[in-house]
């Protein structure tokens, strides 16, 4: 088994070879790395998205819009990636964002986990049909769990979600009185002394 | 009184960098003082009249267990190499996590002994191979096997009996990441379980000797002598593979670096010094000196290193003894202003070192704070402005952007990945080929390209902005945002300079792990000692905590 700093290593060094800057090289390491530690197939799909980037020229994406359309080829996810990440905090109050055909998206994804850590949100990723919730880079959840290579996602949404509770107020309600049972009612002589400040700290 | 932390401008110079020396911050030594009060056991020993087979040392504590396997090999002398290009070494080393079963070490057998081509797993922490010092190892078996003790002269001279070439860690070729094993509270030092090894190594090499003299003569043969044991340590052979590693590594160097100044500042600061640490600080410099004496080494710009270090020790010596005194206030201070002001770099470091001594209220909680987490800061802030980066630029790296990398010498090597070992090596840009695939490790003079090209970039543009077009760029970008936060973790020097040492790297890691006797064999490569002097294994339990100074050697 490949160690995960070996995974790093060996993709920024081969993602140099591929043409890319070493600052975007060591992106990608640490992407593949994390893609890995998630269970994705990382390696598998950058060997093939290498391997491919020179004959299909894929189209660099630099600034990201609402609706980010190709003109001609696919986007490069690593480009795509970097801008989005690089962007996120001028992007963060958008609701969604649409992309057209991104290449080998499995290597965009990193990028839009770690833009959930900088800005401490939650994001959907849509590939098609596939779907990912992005947790402030911390893990993700997925129905996607094929150790594939995705060649191309079509239609590509970010959704931004609000930190919001994800259960009604009556629910916490509930569960609170329900805590408080653990809550010892206090007689006068434990309100004068089991505070510690008791009744001089007003002086 | 208030002192300050010294300029990392004048501190993080290469020739000061390569001026330091082990001190009690050291990762070997704080090493032995976790694993003290751990269980020491030798679990297998079974090698045959040659010393060829199997060997597994173990350290415990509760259910924590970590084994070092050693495998004994027979080496024809024209096999015997120190150079990274060798493929078979006379011994190889594991350290494994855990008590190894006889499935593990058969299948360590296999792989260990061919070191960077065979695989180890996440069950495997760190990786090493030694070869003997022919000339000490061969003369310590003769020796027993006449009942007799070996020669002190001649070990002083080498002071080991094996020299390891590499000790890998941190998922090279396999092994465990650190992520697996950093959460565990003794191991959270740095490199502790490279120092665990070559400590176990050092012990596996006193016992190889024992039992082959033993062998040789069962009826005569003598042990060899524990004071002579605790005299000797593992020597070490390092080349440039290790130099890189402080560059692309910043967090943590700052860790190093600012662990070893923040001690310095806070004994700066103390009013009152007792009697008993000031004359423990100069017990340990006199005793110290024999490590200077016995130092030898055939290159020129060490030997001009510690001829200026013995007249510097000696001159300071003079003025503590004569011209000072303890008893007023904040002695220290007045020591290391006096210090800097009479005294050369080497010299400099060295009293720094020594003044850590007394002082284990100081010096171990910093321990703690010298691993670091470099991908905390991995991400780089673009919402920052062309206008801060500047500033950092201007703040931080003033004497670098003075340099002018049109001149032939200012950008004269280039650094580069060997495609045999897949190792850092250097050379020169203008003679040699190679450059177009050069590494990222010349700081110095992309810092200088980024700011030349920030210089006519809109102030109040965002980073996100600027690395649209200047990708290239980004490398230095991430960089110069963590040197803000972290005022050590740059070399304040051209690491592509004509005039660079790449030794003074290498020094600087190696008094990290404290290393002694550093022994230049070239400007790209150097031997060193470590654990001469340190306590055997079932001595842990009550030691001298200065025994890097007790040595007879």
């Amino acid at each position: 088994m490949r160690s995960l700093s070996e995974i790093d290593t060996t993709s920024k060094r081969a993602s140099r070879a591929a043409g890319y800057p070493w600052g975007i090289s060591e992106e990608v390491g640490k992407n593949i790395r994390m893609l890995e530690m998630f269970g994705l197939p990382g390696i598998k799909n950058l060997n093939d998205f290498l391997k491919k980037k020179k004959e299909y020229q894929f189209e660099n994406l630099n600034l990201i819009n609402l609706n980010n359309k190709t003109v001609k080829s696919h986007f490069c996810p690593i480009i795509a990636g970097i801008s989005f990440l690089d962007q996120i905090k001028s992007l963060e109050n958008l609701n969604e964002i649409k992309f057209e055909k991104i290449g080998y998206p499995l290597l965009f994804l990193p990028f839009v986990s770690r833009a959930s850590e900088v800005i401490g949100k939650r994001l959907f990723l849509k590939l098609d049909n596939r779907e990912f919730l992005l947790n402030f880079n911390n893990y993700i959840y997925s129905n996607f769990i094929k150790n594939n290579i995705i060649e191309v996602a079509n239609v590509v949404s970010i959704q931004f979600l609000n930190n919001t509770d994800s259960f009604f107020e009556k629910e916490w309600n509930e569960l609170y009185k329900l805590s408080e049972d653990t809550f010892v009612e206090e007689t006068d002589s434990l309100k004068k002394s089991g505070a510690g400040a008791g009744l001089t700290d007003n002086d | 009184m208030k002192v300050k932390l010294r300029n990392p401008n004048i501190i993080m110079k290469l020739s000061r960098l390569g001026s330091f020396h082990q001190s009690k911050l050291s990762f070997l030594r704080s090493f032995l003082k976790e694993f003290r009060d751990w269980e020491y056991k030798r679990d297998l020993f079974e090698l045959d009249e040659f010393g060829h087979g199997t060997a597994v040392y173990s350290f415990k504590k509760n259910t924590r267990v970590y084994s070092l396997i050693c495998f004994a090999n027979e080496l024809n002398e024209n096999e015997r190499s120190d150079r990274v290009i060798a493929t078979k070494w006379d011994a190889a080393f594991a350290l494994h996590d855990g008590v190894p079963t006889k499935q593990d070490i058969n299948r360590l057998r296999n792989e260990v002994p061919r070191q960077e081509v065979g695989r180890l797993s996440y069950k495997e922490l760190t990786l090493s191979r030694a070869n003997k010092s022919v000339r000490a190892f061969n003369h310590v078996v003769e020796s027993l096997s006449q009942g007799k003790q070996p020669d002190i002269e001649l070990l002083s001279k080498i002071g080991y009996l094996y020299r390891t070439t590499a000790v890998y860690g941190s998922g090279k070729f396999g092994l465990a990441d650190r992520f697996r094993i950093k959460h565990r509270e003794e191991i959270y030092g740095p490199f502790r379980l490279e120092m665990m090894l070559v400590y176990l190594v050092r012990q596996f090499t006193f016992d190889q000797v024992n039992h082959m003299a033993k062998h040789k003569n069962p009826r005569k043969a003598a042990s060899l002598d524990l004071e002579i044991c605790r005299n000797l340590g593992i020597g070490n052979s390092t080349g440039l593979g290790m130099a890189p590693f402080i560059v692309n590594h910043p967090t943590l160097l700052n860790n190093w670096i600012f662990a070893r100044e923040t001690a310095l500042k806070n004994i700066r600061e103390i009013k009152n010094v007792k009697t008993e640490d000031s004359d423990l600080f100069k017990l340990c410099l006199k005793k110290s000196i024999k490590n200077i004496t016995s130092w030898s080494t055939d290159s020129n710009y060490q030997q001009k290193k510690i001829r200026s270090l013995l007249n510097d020790l000696k001159k300071f010596i003079e003025f503590i003894e004569n011209n000072f005194d303890f008893s007023k206030e904040f002695p220290f201070n007045e020591v290391y202003l006096w210090v800097e002001k009479n005294l050369e770099e080497e010299c400099i470091e060295y009293i720094v070192s020594m003044m850590m001594e007394p002082y284990d209220d100081i010096v171990n909680p910093l321990i703690n704070e010298m691993s670091s987490e470099e991908e905390k800061f991995f991400n780089i802030p673009t919402e920052r402005t062309i206008l801060d980066l500047k500033k950092i630029l201007e703040e931080k790296y003033v004497e670098i952007l003075k340099i002018d990398f049109s001149k032939k010498e200012n950008n004269q090597n280039f650094w580069f990945i060997s495609k045999n070992k897949e190792e850092p090596r250097m050379a020169d840009r203008f003679k040699e080929n190679g450059s177009d695939l050069e590494q990222p490790l010349a700081i110095a003079r992309d810092i200088k390209k980024l700011y030349e090209t920030l210089s006519v970039s809109k102030n109040s543009s965002t980073i996100d902005k600027f690395l649209v077009n200047n990708n290239h760029l980004r490398h230095v970008v991430r960089r110069a945002f963590i040197v803000e936060k972290f005022p050590y973790s740059e070399i304040q020097d051209n690491t592509i300079g004509q005039s660079i040492i790449p030794i003074d790297m290498l020094r600087l890691k190696l008094s990290f792990f404290g290393a002694l006797k550093f022994d230049p064999r070239s400007d790209k490569w150097l031997r060193i000692c470590m654990f001469q002097g340190a306590p055997l294994p079932n001595e842990l339990k009550n030691y001298d905590a200065h025994w890097v100074y007790n040595s007879i050697n």
